[in-house]
This record gives structure tokens, sequence and C-alpha cells, in this order.
């Protein structure tokens, strides 16, 4: 009883009313109470969804809005945030949480594992105009870049076999490609780890990735030479309750890796 | 674990390194603390960016790189603060649903809110860690399915198909700086000329709706409708979504649209439904909360 889909139990009472039609009424008005009961179970998860909002919002307005209205009078005329993060869609990592970062205080761009694409004219326009409005019109002077451990989408982008047929997650595999040049380096330094500490590799390195597509965008490239901007790349574990910060070493080719004394 | 990570990465703070007694010594009071600054490592790595900042002479840039090692050492202290502040407050008291959310996300809704610094989704509407997926793009706007893969298609698709969401809420705002980019750019046909622009013009159709009716308006009136009816246009193009639009039709997905006023902080929510006869959908259930 329990492995019978619905499709069939509804093809067997069909099958049953079509024998004994005398028995349309009752049916009716049983299928109609069983339609009602449906529909109010669905609705519940919704309004469940709902109430939760009203609270949170409510619980917003009251300990946080009404308590500093200079503050956000002020900030309902504008924005000065400090701060661009990049951070992963997850739901455990808002870094506006991790970062106690106030209201007006970050300019934050989320999306599956905190990717920056490289400077492209035609593609990937969303993530371009979150990069070029912060750092032109908002004058931020950070950038942060924000990878965090059991990444699903890092998972995604070492699990895309080479030459595999192409899955049916169409958007997410063209999304978390831009990690490759990471993977890659990867699969090769360390294809002796299992495949959890590759990910967890990988995760640290895709931030790596971005930082230097950061470089790529012209007004990000030339505000970071001038001193204005600079642009740094981190690590949240939930696992250990750890958060690591590092920047890019642009004189890699003369310096060690590791500036640790 | 440090000293194996690839390639290129400087790092600014140890996870485990000690330099001297003052870093020992700290560790032992805070514990299972591992985000540590060390003070004389952050000193002595001197601007990371001296090869690209000009030669200005000796004596200028011995000041540039003391001004860099003061922001550079702000910064970091700065991080360190706040994230031991929320390990502290938060993460360390509900360590085991930290650790439960460690093996597995399954939240029950998706956000899809605007990057302003303003209108952080977790912090207007109080989402906890794990309960909401959150995408964040300029103007909160959701492409449709024949515009081709973005970043925020990829993450509907990750949310709806893999977390299996049941609740999508699309968050708009008053005073967005993406919508008055919108409404600033003179004309359609030519190529816009920078990537805010491009983005938004993918919000066109609410602008020309907007003009279409509140043309006598001031301009920022103006943007406040257009940001209205752009949320609409988001949700709308959500259902272009074969894997969005099933769901929604069985049930199992619902989608909401909210618009929050930083000027008076109310919020304007609805639904949207679908009429099960003419397979059409509707704005339902409209509410404001203040």
């Amino acid at each position: 009883m329990s492995t019978e889909s619905y499709e069939d139990a509804l093809k067997k009472l069909g099958e049953l009313l079509s024998k004994k039609s005398d028995l349309g009424k009752v049916a009716l008005a049983k299928i109609q109470k069983l339609t009602a009961e449906l529909e109010e179970l669905n609705s519940n998860k919704s309004s469940d969804a709902v109430e939760r909002i009203k609270s949170g919002f409510i619980h917003f307005k009251t300990h946080k809005y009404l308590k500093k209205p200079s503050l956000y009078n002020a900030l309902a005329k504008g924005q000065s945030p400090k701060f661009l993060v990049f951070a992963c869609s997850d739901s455990r990592v808002s870094p506006t949480q991790i970062l106690n970062f106030k209201a007006g205080e970050a300019f934050v761009v989320r999306n599956i594992a905190n990717m920056v694409p490289p400077f492209d004219k035609t593609q990937h326009s969303g993530v371009g105009a979150a990069l070029e409005f912060p750092v032109t019109a908002l004058h931020v002077e950070n950038i942060l870049v924000i990878g965090h451990s059991r990444c699903g989408g890092i998972k995604g982008l070492m699990s895309i076999e080479d030459n595999a047929a192409p899955s049916k997650n169409v958007f997410i595999d063209n999304w978390v490609q831009i990690g490759t040049p990471a993977k890659n380096m990867i699969k090769q330094d360390f294809k002796h780890l299992s495949f959890t500490d590759q990910c967890s590799y990988c995760e640290k390195e895709a931030v790596n990735v971005s930082l230097r597509n950061l470089l790529s965008y012209p007004f990000v490239k030339e505000r970071v030479m001038k001193n204005k901007l600079a642009i740094r790349g981190a690590h949240y574990d939930f696992v250990k309750g750890t958060f690591d910060l590092w920047e890019l070493d642009l004189k890699a080719k003369s310096n060690p890796a590791f500036s640790f004394s | 674990m440090a000293l194996t990570l690839c390639g290129r990465a400087r790092r600014l703070v140890s996870a485990t390194s000690i330099y001297n007694h003052g870093c020992l010594q700290r560790l032992q009071q805070t514990g299972s603390d591992r985000f540590q600054l060390g003070e004389a490592k952050a000193i002595r790595l001197l601007p990371r960016r001296t090869n690209m900042v000009q030669e200005l002479g000796s004596r200028e840039e011995f000041m540039q790189e003391n001004i860099d090692t003061e922001t550079s050492y702000d910064f970091l202290d700065e991080m360190r603060q706040r994230f031991l502040k929320f390990k502290r407050q938060k993460y360390l008291p509900q360590i085991e649903k930290f650790q439960a959310l460690a093996i597995a996300q399954s939240p029950k809704v998706m956000v899809i809110g605007c990057a302003d610094s303003r209108v952080c989704p977790s912090y207007v509407l109080g989402f906890q860690p794990g309960e909401a997926f959150t995408i964040r793009n300029v103007a909160n706007l959701i492409t449709p399915i024949q515009n081709g893969p973005t970043e925020t298609n990829s993450a509907l698709e990750f949310a709806v198909t893999t977390l299996q969401v049941e609740n999508i809420i699309v968050m708009g705002h008053s005073n967005c700086g993406g919508i008055a980019a919108l409404m600033n750019h003179q004309n359609h046909l030519e190529q816009p000329s920078s990537l805010v622009e491009r983005w938004v013009m993918n919000g066109k159709a609410a602008k020309l709706r907007t003009q279409e009716v509140s043309s006598h308006l001031s301009f920022d009136e103006q943007c406040r409708n257009c940001e209205k009816e752009s949320i609409k246009d988001s949700v709308m193009n959500l259902i272009t979504y074969p894997w969005i639009r099933d769901r929604v039709k069985r049930g199992e997905v619902k989608i909401h649209g909210c618009y929050y006023n930083l000027s008076d902080c109310s919020l304007e929510k609805w639904r949207l439904s679908s009429d099960k006869n003419s397979n059409e959908f509707y704005v339902s259930n409209r509410e404001i909360w203040s």
C-alpha cells in the first residue's frame, strides 16, 4: 500500500467508479473533503513562512530600526558602505551575521559558491553591475570574497566529469565552471586526497580564482593600483568555527608562497 | 594545513602558528578560538602593493608603507573582533544547531534580495542560519529563462530542484540605486554604456509601465512605483522556468513579493496565486506591516 503512487491509486478509483457508477455521489463527497483537507495542509506551509517573516520583520523594527532613528533616517536617504562582500547563497553563511555588519556597512552580493567571473562585456553582467556600482558609485574601500565549508557549489564543480554528457543542472554547471582553474589545480596537486578533502581545498582556491578575476575589471584594478581599494579572500568553516583571512601575494614569482615567520 | 594551501595566497591570519609569547597567552585565554592575530606578523607583512605603487622616493615610500600597515592592521583587527563576537554570542551558545547544520542545510525559504547595504534579508526579515537560501544582486532582478544562464537562475535551480525550498520571496526596497539608474537611462535604443545599465535594463518593462501611468509624478515617486513594478516582473519571470512553474501549480512552492520601504520601515507583502481554471497567475493576499 505504501509503495503505491497516488497516480496508481487514482487510476484504481477511476476504474472502480466506471464499473460502479452508483458510488459516484459518495465518491464525490469524499473527494471534495480530501481536496479541502489537502489545501489547508498546503496553505499552512506558506502561512508558516509568512508568519515567520512577519515576526522577523517586527522584531527588526522594534529592536533595531526604532532604537536608532537617526541612523535609519540617514540610511533612508543614501548608503556609503565601506565593504563589498561576495558570499555564497548558502543559508548557513550570511556575512551580515558572521561578521556582524550593521545596516549600511556592507554591500553584499550572494551567489552560488561566491564566484566572481572574469570581466566580460556580454555575459555575467549581473556580477559586473554588482561590482561596478559599489566600486565606482559608492567608493567602497574593501572587497572581501568569503568561501565556506561544505559548499554545495564547489562540490558540484568538483563533480563535473570532463567530457561527460551535460547534466540536468544546466544553469548550475554553467555557473560553477567559473571555478574550473581551481578545480584543475586541486585535481592535479592533491589527487592523493579524498574527494571531500579535495573539495575543502577547492573552496579556498576558488576564492583565489575570484580574487584574480576581480583584477580583470579595469575599474577595480585601477583603484587597487592607487591603494584606494583592497581585495581579500576569506573562508568560514562552520564545522570547526573558524575564519581564515588572506590576500593575494601579487609578487608571487619572487616571493615564497607564505610569509610566515 | 595552512602551509599546503595552494599557490599564491599570503596568509594574514594564522590558524595555528604561534609567533611569540604574547600570542600564545592569548590562545590560552580564549580557549578554542582559532582566529588569531599575530601582531608581529601583521607588521612584518609589509604592504602587499609595493610592487604596484609607484616609487615615490624613499621617504614617501616609508610613509606609505606605514600607512598601509596601519590600514592592514586595523582591517584585520576589525574582522577578528567581528567574527569573535559572532562566535561568542551566536555560534558557541548554539553549537548543536550549527553542528546539525554542518551536516546539511534544509532551508524552507529562498530569498532574492538587493545587494544594497541597507536591506540584508536576514537582517530585515530575521532569518537565522539555515533558514533562508539567499541570492543578492543589483535591484533584485530575475531574468526570464529565454535570456539564458545567469548567476541568479543557477541559484534558483539549486534552491528549487536540489534543496527543494517551499517558498520563494522576491524582496525589493525603496531608494534602490539600480532602479534609479534604470529610470535615469535616457535612450533605450543606444547600447548601455556601463555594466550597471546593461544589467538594470532587464527591468525595462517595469520602467515603461511606470512611465505610462506616473510620468506626472516626481522622479523619486516614479522610482518608488518602478521598484514595485520591477518586483512584480521578477516574480512573473520566476514562472518562466518550467521547474518552478510546475511546482507552483502543484502547490509545492509558494511565491511571495515584498517591498521594504526604508523611509517608514514598512513592509508591503503579497502572494502569487494561480487560477486553476485559466492557468493565469495573479497577485493575492496583499498586506502591509508597519
